[in-house]
């Protein structure tokens, strides 16, 4: 029966975490609805119409029996509750470790940035054994990527990141697909996953062209779009020092004070004026048409890269 | 061909309507008056239910020739039928006409419509003119609707996600969107109309604890229709408004969220699944207790679980929006919430089960109908609970599973419900038995075709095909071709009705007031009922589904 595959193959300790999952619950499923169907095969074979059968003292209600099938399910549905939120939580926290790739989706290609430089579209090549941070924006629509063979999938919206890790385990090539109806060629929005050992991916990498890095290429454009007139210490507009601000907090016009993340440095490229740093006034214009999603992400990568040395070179 | 429940029970009935009345009050409510006139202008809740019933089956079979299509398309691997676009329009015209103008509106505005006065002993529903009126409204939208989607067609799904529909969707996402509103006014009139109806027109006797849970579960349903529609309504609003106007409500090149809209949508078409769902539940509850004789087990549970469900409905939307970037907590939320929503459906599962044991079972094609909705719910709404478990959702989340599971709980629960529905009050309706063998028959090419249809989509996508997906990889194939047969089965099961009903119409032996024997207050007038309904105002003095006291004598 090799011709319909069943299961879809697993390429990741988590991956192998929600199968289990998935059977633990199937035999739930099973546990709960095998009484409904044989009792119902029972009951119609043994009291159908016309046929003797002991009907007397027919129940009509029964508050114990009601209230047991009520909450006997609901607390073995709250232990896999437990079980299943426990493991979604880890998506949310990626080890501070984990290598950094970039993933620009548009209609109709995924186009994926390394952080030595290269790029590659509708392909994603990555080491095993070592965890992997996604970080992701869409240049137009909704889009979804999804790695069947990791079990994970996340949207990819424009104007935010949005962002999922994994450890490959098993090298292998696998599928990518857009999972989120994005316009004409949705199913057409496909690539591969290729997971390598460590020796191999570090081969791909060399042979992969790339003369800088992204932190180099956001600094070429640091200059080249205009940032660094207002941003660098020399110059004469009032504008705030990045240098070190990755990562730490920042305290705003309106009383806030949030986290240089991703987001808001990418908010602070293409939305100025809604996130003014305290004692700044909001001069600084907006590179919304200026600036496409690769170059915003190597911006980020750029300002990443400045070290709390108090200058921006 | 027929064989009438029981032919002694047939005689009894001739004769039972009261002797008061006159000759005018015992024709036929589909005697009074035959011109085209008398139909199209009529404020009979009875002949308004009929209009539903035959528009209703219309669009089901637009929508369902939409279906045809795409499941051909699948057959091969590339997609040789239709273009890419081609096939995006395809269920696009699928799933509009399907939820808006099937789903939503099967089983309220026809049996609906054609019952609850009959079930609480009433003449009329509370607004006849404004029944009217609504079914105008739908009948406007839905044609307007066909015309949209065939005639320019339009490419978004009938989810509408922006920033796709609002920029960048081709086609009249504005027009298709508008019919959608309309609709949305039928929807809300006839809500109104059954609440004001249930709460002020019941006969003497008829107290809440008696009403039939037919009658529940159209209430909360109401309450659904009433509340949740008008968010739609403002959402389609928004989405027009920013296509043309570009406002930037869901842009957010400047400053808009495009999952405002996913929000919007979902907090009236989760809900919306409830409308779909609940009225097909009431009509389970009617014919277990029927096919088995005997009062429905833990009534009370039965009917307070509809307002439950009704209720916890509201607060479920954020399932579907697990992997769009929702935060931790809300998703960690929504996901508990969705487990809670699932008890009040397990209940009456089990209190049917309950209902059998001791019960007198006759296998009529109702019956069986109900069979097959409680195994296609069953397993619907376990799958549902998969997709609540966030770990488990990440994986499956928009691929054909999801497409299985809510086949199997809306499409299979609906339709068979609709099925059970038509198949039991046929004889009510028009006045004649059918086939019953026939029935059966139907019964069981419909269980058979939409497992064969829909389980292999369960697979399918926990192998990962995505849903909306034109092309595929080739390994897939095995699994859409034994879909795409399953559905030429369901089609079979879907066209086999037609024929046997109508042919009845004009060959079947003349109905009983009771064919079944059964208990409810629709099978003490004559069938088909009198204009009004009753001879004289009906009163209730006893508890619902009193089936002990007829059947006490009959077997031990
Ligand atoms: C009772 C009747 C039910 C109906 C009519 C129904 C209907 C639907 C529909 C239409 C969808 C697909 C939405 C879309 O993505 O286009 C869906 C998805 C979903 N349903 Fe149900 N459902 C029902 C019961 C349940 C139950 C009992 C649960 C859980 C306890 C549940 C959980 C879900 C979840 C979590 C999703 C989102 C899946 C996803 O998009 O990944 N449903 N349901
Ligand atoms: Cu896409």
């Amino acid at each position: 029966m090799n011709f319909i595959p069943l299961w879809p193959p697993g390429a990741s300790a988590y991956s192998h975490q929600i199968d289990l999952l998935v059977i633990a619950f199937t035999v739930l499923v099973v546990a709960l609805s095998a009484p409904v169907f044989i009792l119902l095969l029972v009951f119609i074979v043994k009291y159908r119409r016309g046929k003797e059968a002991d009907r007397r003292h027919a129940p009509d209600r029964n508050i114990p029996l009601e209230l047991s099938w009520t909450i006997i399910p609901f607390v073995a549905l709250l232990g896999f509750y437990i079980w299943s939120t426990d493991l979604f939580a880890r998506l949310y926290h990626p080890p501070a470790d984990a290598m950094q790739i970039d993933v620009v989706a548009k209609q109709w290609m995924w186009k994926f940035q390394h952080p030595e430089g290269q790029a590659e579209i509708n392909e994603l090549h990555v080491p095993s054994g070592q965890p992997v941070k996604l970080t992701m924006a869409s240049q137009d629509v909704i889009h979804s990527l999804f790695i069947p063979a990791l079990r994970i999938k996340q949207d990819v919206v424009p104007g935010r990141y949005t962002s999922s890790w994994f450890v490959a385990d098993k090298t292998g090539t696998y599928r990518i697909a857009c999972s989120q109806y994005c316009g004409s060629n949705h199913s057409e929005m496909t690539g591969s996953f290729v997971v390598m050992n460590p020796a191999d991916y570090a081969k791909w990498l060399s042979l992969s062209s790339n003369e800088v890095n992204l932190a180099a290429e956001g600094a070429a454009l640091f200059r080249s779009r205009g940032c660094s007139g207002c941003h660098d210490p020399g110059a004469s507009v009032r504008a705030p020092s990045l240098a070190g601000i990755y990562g730490n907090p920042v305290p705003l016009q309106s009383g806030e004070i949030v986290i240089a993340d991703d987001q808001y440095i990418r908010d602070s490229i293409l939305l100025p004026q809604s996130k003014v740093v305290a004692g700044y006034q909001p001069i600084m214009p907006t590179f919304q048409n200026v600036l496409s999603e690769e170059d915003v992400m190597k911006l980020v990568a750029y300002v990443k890269s400045l070290k709390q040395a108090g200058v921006t070179q | 061909m027929t064989d009438v429940a029981d032919p002694k029970l047939e005689e009894a009935n001739v004769g039972r309507v009261g002797s008061t009345e006159t000759v005018a009050q015992r024709v036929s409510y589909l005697r009074a008056g035959h011109s085209l006139k008398s139909w199209l202008l009529t404020t009979d809740h009875k002949r308004i239910g009929v209009l539903y019933t035959l528009s209703i089956t219309f669009f089901f079979f637009i929508g369902a020739a939409a279906a045809a299509l795409i499941r051909l398309d699948l057959l091969t691997p590339a997609g040789d039928l239709m273009t890419n676009e081609g096939y995006n329009r395809a269920f696009t015209v699928h799933g509009v006409v399907m939820v808006w103008f099937f789903l939503i509106p099967s089983i309220p505005n026809t049996f609906g419509n054609f019952l609850i006065p009959l079930m609480i002993g009433a003449k009329d529903l509370a607004f006849p003119k404004l029944n009217l009126l609504s079914w105008y409204i739908y009948m406007l939208a839905g044609l307007f609707t066909v015309f949209v989607l065939i005639a320019g067609g339009v490419d978004t799904g009938w989810t509408f996600y922006t920033p796709l529909s609002t920029m960048y969707a081709n086609g009249n996402v504005i027009l298709a969107a508008s019919a959608v509103f309309i609709v949305g006014f039928s929807s809300i009139l006839t809500g109104l109309n059954f609440i004001v109806t249930v709460h002020t027109l019941r006969c003497p006797g008829m107290t809440w604890g008696r009403l039939p849970l037919f009658v529940w579960s159209i209430y909360a349903t109401s309450l659904i229709l009433v509340l949740a529609t008008p968010v739609l309504a403002i959402t389609l609003v928004l989405i027009s408004l920013e296509r043309l106007f570009g406002l930037g409500i869901f842009n957010p090149a400047i400053g808009g969220d495009p999952l405002l809209f996913q929000h919007l949508f979902w907090f009236y078409s989760h809900p919306a699944v409830y409308i779909m769902v609940l009225p097909a539940l009431g009509v389970v509850s009617e014919l277990v207790a029927a096919g088995a004789h005997k009062p429905i087990f833990g009534y009370q549970f039965v009917a307070g679980s509809s307002i439950a469900i009704a209720a916890l409905g509201f607060f479920v939307w954020g399932h579907h929006m697990f992997v769009s970037g929702q935060s931790l907590y809300a998703s960690a939320a929504f996901s508990f919430l969705s487990i809670a929503v699932a008890i009040p459906s397990g209940v009456k599962v089990y209190n049917w089960t309950a209902t059998l044991f001791k019960g007198h079972i006759s296998l009529d094609p109702p019956f069986l109908f109900a069979m097959t909705f409680i195994g296609l719910f069953v397993f619907g709404g376990l799958t549902g609970l998969m997709l609540a478990m966030l770990a488990i959702d990440v994986h499956v989340h928009d691929t054909y599973f999801v497409i299985a599971h809510f086949h199997y709980i809306m499409v299979g629960g609906t339709i068979s419900a609709f099925f059970g529905a038509l198949h039991y009050w046929w004889p009510k309706i028009v006045g004649r038995m059918y086939s019953l063998a026939w029935g059966r028959v139907t019964a069981i090419f419909f269980f058979i075709g939409f497992n064969l249809t829909f389980f292999p989509q369960f697979l399918l996508g926990y192998l990962g095909m995505p849903r909306r997906y034109h092309v595929y990889p080739p390994e897939f194939q095995v699994l859409n071709v034994i879909s795409t047969g399953g559905a030429a089965v369901l089609g079979v099961a879907y066209v086999m009705p037609l024929i046997y009903l109508i042919y009845s119409m004009r060959y079947g032996k003349p109905a009983p007031n009771d064919p079944w024997n059964a208990t409810g207050l629709e099978w003490t007038t004559p069938s088909p009922p009198p204009k009004h309904n009753f001879g004289a105002l009906p009163v209730v003095d006893r508890p619902p589904y009193d089936y002990e006291i007829e059947m006490r004598d009959e077997h031990v």
